[in-house]
Parts: C-alpha cells; structure tokens; sequence
C-alpha cells in the first residue's frame, strides 16, 4: 500500500498559474546498498511521474536511483479549464499507483 | 556481612546524593532545546511545511487505522470519540491495571490486544508506527509533561542510570555527548542534547519515519555497545527519563531528524 499525498487548489482563475504538489510513500532502494550481512539489497524504484490534466500530461518526471525515498514533486500548470488532475507513478516493475483532484475554473 | 552493610550505606548514600525524581530538573545546563533547533534552515523548513514533511504519510494513514474496524474489532475512534489530544506529552506512563510502565507504541499494542482482541504490532511496522505518529500528532505544540513519582520512581531511576552509565568500546554514557558536549561537532554532525520530543520522526538517514527506540539503538551501536531489542523494559524506563529531560519542550512528532 502506497500513501499519496496530493496538493492542488479547489478553485482557480482562467489563465492562471497554479502550483501542484504530489508526494508518495516509496522506499526508492538503490540498488548499491548493502544489508547487515553484506548482500546487495535489489535496487527497487519508481522509474516515471506523469499529471494528467483532463487527460493531457502536463509533466512527467524520469526517476533515477540517486532520488530519496518517498519522492516530492512540486509544480506549477496553467489553469485552462475546470477539469480533473490524474497524478500517476510508476515503478521499475509496471506497478502503478494514482490518485486525482479536481479544479474548479472560474 | 559487613561488606553488606556497607554496600547498603553506599547506597543509601548515592540515593541521597541524586536529585528526587520531579519534572523539569533534568534539563542539561538549564537551557533545554529541542532537537529541531540544531537542524539546517533547509530541514527545519521541511519539518514546518506540513505538506512537505514525508512524516505526514505515516500521519494519514494513522488517522485511517484510528477509524478502521478489523475482524469485526471495535475501531480505536469507536471508544476514543474524542481523540487523543495531549495524550502522547504524558507518555511513558503507568498502566493502572498492570503496574507496568509504558510507552504509546506499547500503550496502542495493549489497547488492540485488551480492547479490541487484535495480535499486538511489530515494532517499527508501518501500521504501529502510523497509529503512534497520528496519536503523537495529536499532541503537537503541547509541552512534554511525564509522572515521575509514585510507580514511576523506580522505572525513573533506572532510565536515569542508563543515561548515566558508560558503555560500549568507546565507553561513552548518554551524558557525556548529549549533556556535556551538546553544541559541538562530532564528525559532520552537531550533537543535539538527546530529546526525543519529535519522536516518531522522519529521519533523513533512515529514510523513513522511525521510533525514539530506534533511535536510541543507534545511539547504543554508535558507542560499539550492543543495542537492546526493542521494547525491552530498560528502554521505556530511559524513554522516562529522556521525556522527564524533555519537560517543557513541545511534541513536534512527526518531526524531521537527521
């Protein structure tokens, strides 16, 4: 089970510049750690970020090993029309997790 | 014979010679401060933005836990209607019906076994530690505040001469880093005076949210002592002591650490 944590504001003017914040419970290992007893810990992370404005990705984001866990994104988007935010994460073996907020445009 | 009766006149002694068991006498050099003031400005503003604290992942999923209902068990709000506000500044604290000093993991792995008929947590699970994190949460901006009489005096006692006692290869006691040398450098770091008022606590070199028990194994091995298991009755009692250190300063849980 992953924890999302979302930020996106309930409303906003037509034009306007709107920061978004997404942050998501995820150990990023790795992979050039070593456990107590010297074995190799499997390197196990999430490898894409995209948003989905209405379904139009707005930002996407490639992670690499050198990301901390549970990886913090902040962004700004144009606010053009009410509609909903998709937030999705995917890791290095195809497992998604997602949520979404809606904007109200004004 | 003699021999004993000395041993209980030295005794008798060091009791007189140690200060009673009161909150708010244990502060290091009269000037208690938290953990979060020896922090860079960057990790102090991540602890501030309550958005950006990854601690608050542990915190919502404790809020979920608090209302859930397994097994067809009775949920924690179910009995806690009003929640648990100012609760985890008192803890360690005696237990009524056992006599047993406990801390709020032990305390929420006591309420699912008594209450709830659910097999206690493991230490350091992401579920125990996100019920501890939402209780502590609870009890932000509030000022520690411990029982150290009565039943507490001896669990007090014996936290303190933890604290007190040299160990490990390096032959280090708790005092001699966290009172004596708090403010100077060791290695990369600034040596904090050793509250664990933000405790459990995101820190960044675990990477995860973690328990003051944790906290203080790493403590133990950094000294080349060997750590005790997690909930051993010594640590609770030290949790005691360190919380009776700690009177005064506000819960910041879940703070972040470094």
């Amino acid at each position: 089970m992953a924890s999302i944590r979302l930020s996106v504001p309930k409303t906003a003017m037509k034009g306007e510049i709107i920061e978004l914040k997404a942050l998501i419970q995820h150990p990023m290992e790795s992979g050039y750690r070593r456990g107590s007893r010297g074995e190799q810990i499997p390197r196990n992370i999430i490898t894409r970020f995209e948003c989905l404005y209405d379904g139009e990705v707005v930002f996407s984001a490639d992670f690499h090993p050198a990301i901390a866990a549970d990886p913090f994104l902040t962004f700004y988007t144009r606010a053009v029309g009410s509609g909903t935010l998709a937030f999705r994460w995917t890791d290095q073996h195809g497992e998604m997790w997602s949520d979404s907020a809606t904007l109200t445009v004004t | 014979m003699i021999r004993l009766s000395l041993a209980l006149v030295f005794a008798a002694l060091l009791a007189a010679c140690s200060p009673a068991p009161t909150a708010g006498t244990d502060s290091p050099a009269g000037n208690v401060r938290s953990g979060y003031t020896f922090l860079t400005a960057e990790t102090q503003a991540m602890q501030d933005d309550s958005f950006a604290n990854p601690g608050f992942l542990w915190v919502d999923r404790g809020a979920a836990l608090f209302e859930a209902r397994l097994n067809h068990a009775p949920s924690c709000a179910s009995c806690h209607t009003t929640g648990l506000a100012g609760i985890a500044a008192t803890y360690p604290a005696i237990d009524e019906a056992s006599g047993d000093l406990l801390n709020l993991e032990g305390r929420i792995n006591q309420c699912r076994v008594r209450h709830q008929n659910l097999p206690a947590l493991d230490f350091e699970s992401d579920d125990l530690l996100a019920l501890t994190a939402f209780i502590a949460n609870q009890s932000a901006g509030m000022p520690v505040s411990v029982s150290t009489d009565g039943a507490a005096a001896p669990h007090y006692r014996n936290g303190r001469d933890y604290f007190f006692t040299r160990r490990g290869q390096f032959n280090l006691s708790c005092h001699q880093c966290h009172d004596k040398n708090a403010g100077k450098r060791l290695r990369g770091d600034t040596i904090s005076q050793g509250h664990g008022n933000g405790f459990p606590a995101y820190r960044l070199e675990w990477q995860t949210l973690g328990s003051l028990q944790r906290r203080i194994r790493d403590c133990d091995s950094g000294v080349r002592a060997e750590p005790k298991a997690f909930g051993d009755p010594t640590y609770i009692d030290l949790e005691l002591y360190l919380s009776s250190r700690a009177s005064g300063l506000d819960v910041e849980s879940p703070a972040i650490r470094r």
